[in-house]
């Protein structure tokens, strides 16, 4: 998680219960009228949140992609058209000049929380 | 991101095909953003095909033979000397000096310097007229010095020697070839195929002379090549006028030896597994490096051994341990194939031996004492066993009881079975639709160094739009490869060093039954998009989890299609399909569906396969229309699935004057029979009542067509993008046997396609083709017909409607929800009217919708 951004100007916002996330299935989330998609990855149970909103297709799918990873990165695949985002950084790996939105995410007492960012 | 915008140099000496790949490999993974990367490359020209040289005697011109695309070293961060070499290296300064004398300092060095002709230190070696085969320019000089001679010889009778015999051939020259070993080819085949390829090689007007030493090149009035002679007595002269060395290689370690980095005795630049030399800045790759105690000869590892380079440059931990020489080629058109322990250096090993004298054809089988393991063979003349073989070599398909099967040829056959592959493809053919992308565009961006599917998009721009020809392209890119030479792999995905058949026969024979346990043991990474549905087909088609696809730990696999059991539309929507088998369907249930459509505002459409497609639906309306549909009797059409579809039928019997059979019943019993069977790709199907075929039968996965004598039953057709005709498997049968052979058929599909290969494909690329397919599901020619019944009857016992199973598990029905934390709809989801339905609105009318 990044340590850059000052996380006491942030507004964390409940969304679910951590247990609410399948392991390696996203879900969408509704965080001030953004679409936000969550996603829980195994074995570390990692938690990742970019924009629902998939640029190549204009539907908001990306929470229903796979997750999986491409050499070490962590990714999703947007379900439309198959082109994969990185969960960290939002970054498409086919087309490096296309990205996601991404925002803050963590765990707190068994809930999830997101912070748009 | 690194904050550091210092930039690094690496040099790279030599630019043959491996040299080459590690620039690609490099270029690719963005290693440019950080790296200068200075090329030295000792030929006037760029790097080009090696492995297909002797095509350049055939029409094939130096250009089509280049592996670097045009504008390849323009890009930012490359560079490149060509006609220049480095000369020598100075490593406690890291720093090197061209043969021109260009002086430039490294971080990191990779020699790539490949290897150099051995040439028996013989008299008269050095006379004109003697020649080399490694470079184009050799294969120039050798064109030219062939201009009105008459006889050729070759030194040495390994792979290479027999390439160069081929050019000498295609040169017009009376073509001679002499091996010290006493056959051909030593390295790769026994004497038993030594002695079929000879008589083939012979049969081609190429005279062999094998068990005799070269010891003299004589020299004639005119100062050239006149003749060999040889160390036997009774070895009479050979007069010739041109003679060729191919007598093996030798690594180019001179730069390295004189760096004073370590080399093996017998030549080549020590390396590590990281093909790191005893300079930790410096790389060896290719023919010159010695990894494993061995110079590999083959381009394969060498690109291996690239990779390697180019992710340790990148910081990576990849390492480089010894590739599979297992080979197939084809030499002046012959089939010969090595692999694993050919030669039966195992203790305890037997070999089965096929030889037939007449037609050339030898194969040896070895295999383990007790016969339960293949563990190697060879194979001339016929190698069309080859992938089944080593496949049983390594482990990932069972030795059949009955090996030798295996060698002996198939007695079925009606004739050759014919390629219709994509090699049948014109090259104006079209492949990619979207963009416009011709068969000979693809062929010719693979032979201009696009050795992927991701390059080949990057600059054909096929497979980007629909991405439907994106198997079509692959298939081309394989056949590209193999045409240079190339080992090509069929593996799954980066995750997975397997093909989807592979994978499936692990994942059968090993009874697994969980995603993580097959990565685990299988695999590597975290898995994605393509194998992770692909495994989950398999674990449906075994039955894991009683072939439920959304069991637990099943569910985060599935593509969304599955996931939802519905198909996705391109506004994030979805579509319904009951099943409606054979077509037939009443009043009742057209009503219901009518209904449901209503409540829901679902655009109704008839789909081409006999049934009702309802689209627009939201995600969490899902579990409600199907609750409906399922209580009036409906169930899943599985129109999202790679499975069965739909049976086709036309009236038959019960109302036509033609028909000669029921087909609609029989289409309802096969629609019910096969509904919810997981394959590596949709799988349609009809009836046909009669000849008039009314159904288009003809143009499925499977096909029946009934006559006054039985059931036809055709296979492997295709509407679709490439259409193709089934073709008859069997003729006249009745219902038991027709159903038996419809499970076979379905089973062996499933077993041993591609992951998303239709049944028309899949036997286009089946070696031995149709009456290989025959031999397997009418014969049981690998005695596997047991278990594909097995299978089968399984299957057909556990089917249960996974819509019902998943509306009946509140758990489930709560995932189908837009919003983990609202009921909201999707608001990006907007509808507009035409012709008295709604469809999806396009983004500019969306924004007139909103407005207004």
């Amino acid at each position: 998680m990044t340590a850059i951004l000052d996380t006491a100007t942030l507004t964390w916002q409940d969304v679910c219960a951590f247990d609410d996330l399948v392991p390696d299935r996203g879900a969408c989330a509704l965080v001030d009228g953004r679409q936000v998609a969550l996603f829980r990855v195994s074995p570390t149970d990692e938690l990742f949140a970019l924009s629902n909103h998939d640029p190549f297709s204009g539907a908001n799918v990306i929470s229903r992609g796979i997750v999986g990873s491409k050499g070490d990165v962590p990714k999703v695949a947007s379900p439309m058209y198959k082109q994969s985002f990185d969960l960290r950084t939002g970054t498409c790996l086919d087309d490096p000049a296309v990205s996601l939105p991404v925002h803050l995410i963590r765990e707190r007492d068994g809930r999830v929380e997101v912070a748009i960012t | 991101m690194a904050t550091d915008t210092a930039r690094r140099t690496l040099v790279v000496a030599g630019n043959g095909m491996v040299g080459q790949k590690l620039l690609e490999v490099l270029v690719e993974r963005g290693a440019t953003v950080e790296w200068d990367i200075v090329t030295f490359c000792e030929e006037g020209r760029l790097a080009y095909d090696r492995v297909g040289l002797s095509s350049f005697f055939t029409g094939t011109s130096a250009e089509e033979l280049s592996l670097v695309a045009p504008g390849f070293f323009d890009s930012a961060g490359l560079e490149v000397h060509v006609g220049d070499a480095v000369a020598s290296i100075d490593t406690e300064a890291g720093k090197v000096v061209s043969t021109r004398g260009t002086r430039i300092a490294y971080d990191a060095l990779v020699l790539a310097t490949g290897s150099y002709p051995f040439v028996p230190p013989v008299p008269g070696k050095d006379l004109p007229g003697c020649h080399v085969y490694r470079t184009l320019d050799d294969l120039e000089a050798i064109r030219a010095d062939a201009q009105g001679r008459r006889v050729g010889a070759v030194v040495g009778g390994g792979l290479l020697g027999l390439e160069a015999a081929n050019a000498l051939r295609s040169l017009g020259l009376e073509t001679h070839v002499v091996e010290f070993a006493p056959r051909l080819m030593p390295v790769q085949v026994d004497d038993g195929g030594g002695s079929a390829l000879r008589r083939r090689i012979e049969d081609l007007g190429v005279s062999v002379h094998t068990g005799i030493a070269t010891s003299e090149i004589l020299e004639g009035p005119d100062g050239r090549v006149c003749g060999m002679r040889f160390a036997g007595e009774d070895d009479a002269d050979l007069p010739v006028d041109l003679v060729v060395f191919s007598a093996g290689i030798r690594p180019r370690d001179q730069l390295a030896r004189e760096a004073g980095l370590a080399v093996g005795e017998r030549g080549g630049v020590v390396v590590d597994a990281a093909c790191r030399t005893s300079d930790p800045r410096i790389f060896a790759i290719g023919e010159c490096a010695l990894a494993e105690g061995r110079i590999w000869g083959l381009v394969a590892p060498g690109y291996q051994m690239a990779r390697v380079v180019a992710d340790r440059i990148l910081g990576g931990e990849s390492t480089f341990g010894g590739a599979d020489l297992s080979t197939k080629l084809k030499l002046m058109g012959i089939d010969v194939a090595s692999f694993g322990d050919g030669f039966a250096a195992t203790p305890g090993a037997e070999s089965i031996v096929f030889s037939d004298p007449v037609a050339n054809v030898y194969k040896r089988l070895v295999l383990s004492g007790d016969g339960s393991q293949v563990l190697g063979g060879i194979l001339v003349g016929d190698a069309s066993m080859y992938q089944t073989l080593v496949q049983m070599v390594r482990g990932d398909m069972p030795t059949p009881p009955n090996c030798e099967e295996l060698v002996l040829p198939v007695r079925t056959g009606d004739g050759a079975a014919v390629g219709m592959g994509v090699e049948s493809l014109s090259d104006t053919a079209m492949v990619c639709s979207c963009n416009s992308v011709s068969k000979g565009a693809i062929c010719a961006a693979v032979q201009g160094g696009a050795v992927d599917v991701p390059a080949l998009k990057a600059c054909t721009a096929a497979g980007t739009g629909c991405g439907g020809c994106v198997p079509v392209v692959t298939d081309l890119l394989k056949l590209e490869l193999r045409k240079a030479g190339i080992e090509v792999r069929n593996n799954l995905c980066e995750h997975f060093d397997y093909s989807r058949a592979e994978l499936f026969d692990i994942v059968r024979v090993h009874r697994l039954t969980s995603f993580s346990q097959v990565l685990a043991d299988h695999g590597r990474g975290l898995g994605c998009e393509v194998c992770k549905p692909a495994v989950a087909s398999m674990f449906a088609s075994l039955g894991v989890g009683g072939g439920y696809i959304l069991e637990r730990s099943q569910a985060p696999l599935q593509d969304t299609n599955d996931h939802f059991l519905a198909n996705l539309q391109r506004d994030g929507t979805y579509s319904v399909i009951p099943r409606v088998p054979g077509g037939e369907i009443t009043p009742d249930q057209l009503i219901v569906i009518g209904q449901v459509a209503k409540d829901y505002g679902l655009y109704c459409k008839i789909t081409g396969g006999q049934r009702i497609d309802l689209l627009g639906a939201r995600v969490d309306h899902l579990p409600e229309i199907w609750s409906r549909l399922i209580d009036a009797g409906m169930e899943s059409g599985h129109a999202y699935g790679k499975a069965l579809r739909t049976v086709k039928s036309c009236v038959g019997t019960t109302w036509c004057r033609y028909g000669v059979q029921d087909s609609t019943s029989l289409a309802i019993e096969i629609e019910l029979r096969y509904r919810g069977l997981r394959a590596p790709h949709k799988l349609k199907s009809a009836v046909s009542g009669c000849t008039r075929e009314c159904a288009e039968a003809q143009s499925k996965d499977f096909g029946i067509i009934a006559t006054e004598q039985g059931w036809n039953l055709y296979v492997c057709g295709n509407g679709g993008m490439r259409p193709q005709h089934a073709q008859l498997l069997v003729e006249g049968v009745d219902h038991d046997i027709l159903i038996r052979t419809i499970d076979r058929f379905l089973g062996y599909y499933i077993r041993t396609a591609d992951r998303l290969e239709r049944t028309a494909t899949w036997l286009n690329k089946l070696e031995g083709g149709l009456d290989h397919l025959k031999a397997v599901v009418l014969d049981d020619a690998l005695g596997i017909c047991a278990e594909l019944d097995a299978e089968m009857d399984r299957h057909v016992a556990e089917y249960e409607c996974e819509w019902a199973a998943t509306i009946n598990d509140p758990e489930k029905v709560a995932r189908f929800r837009t919003f983990v934390n609202s009921d909201e709809p999707d608001p990006n989801v907007v509808f507009v009217a035409e012709r008295g339905q709604r469809r999806p609105a396009f983004s500019h009318e969306k924004q007139e919708v909103r407005s207004s």
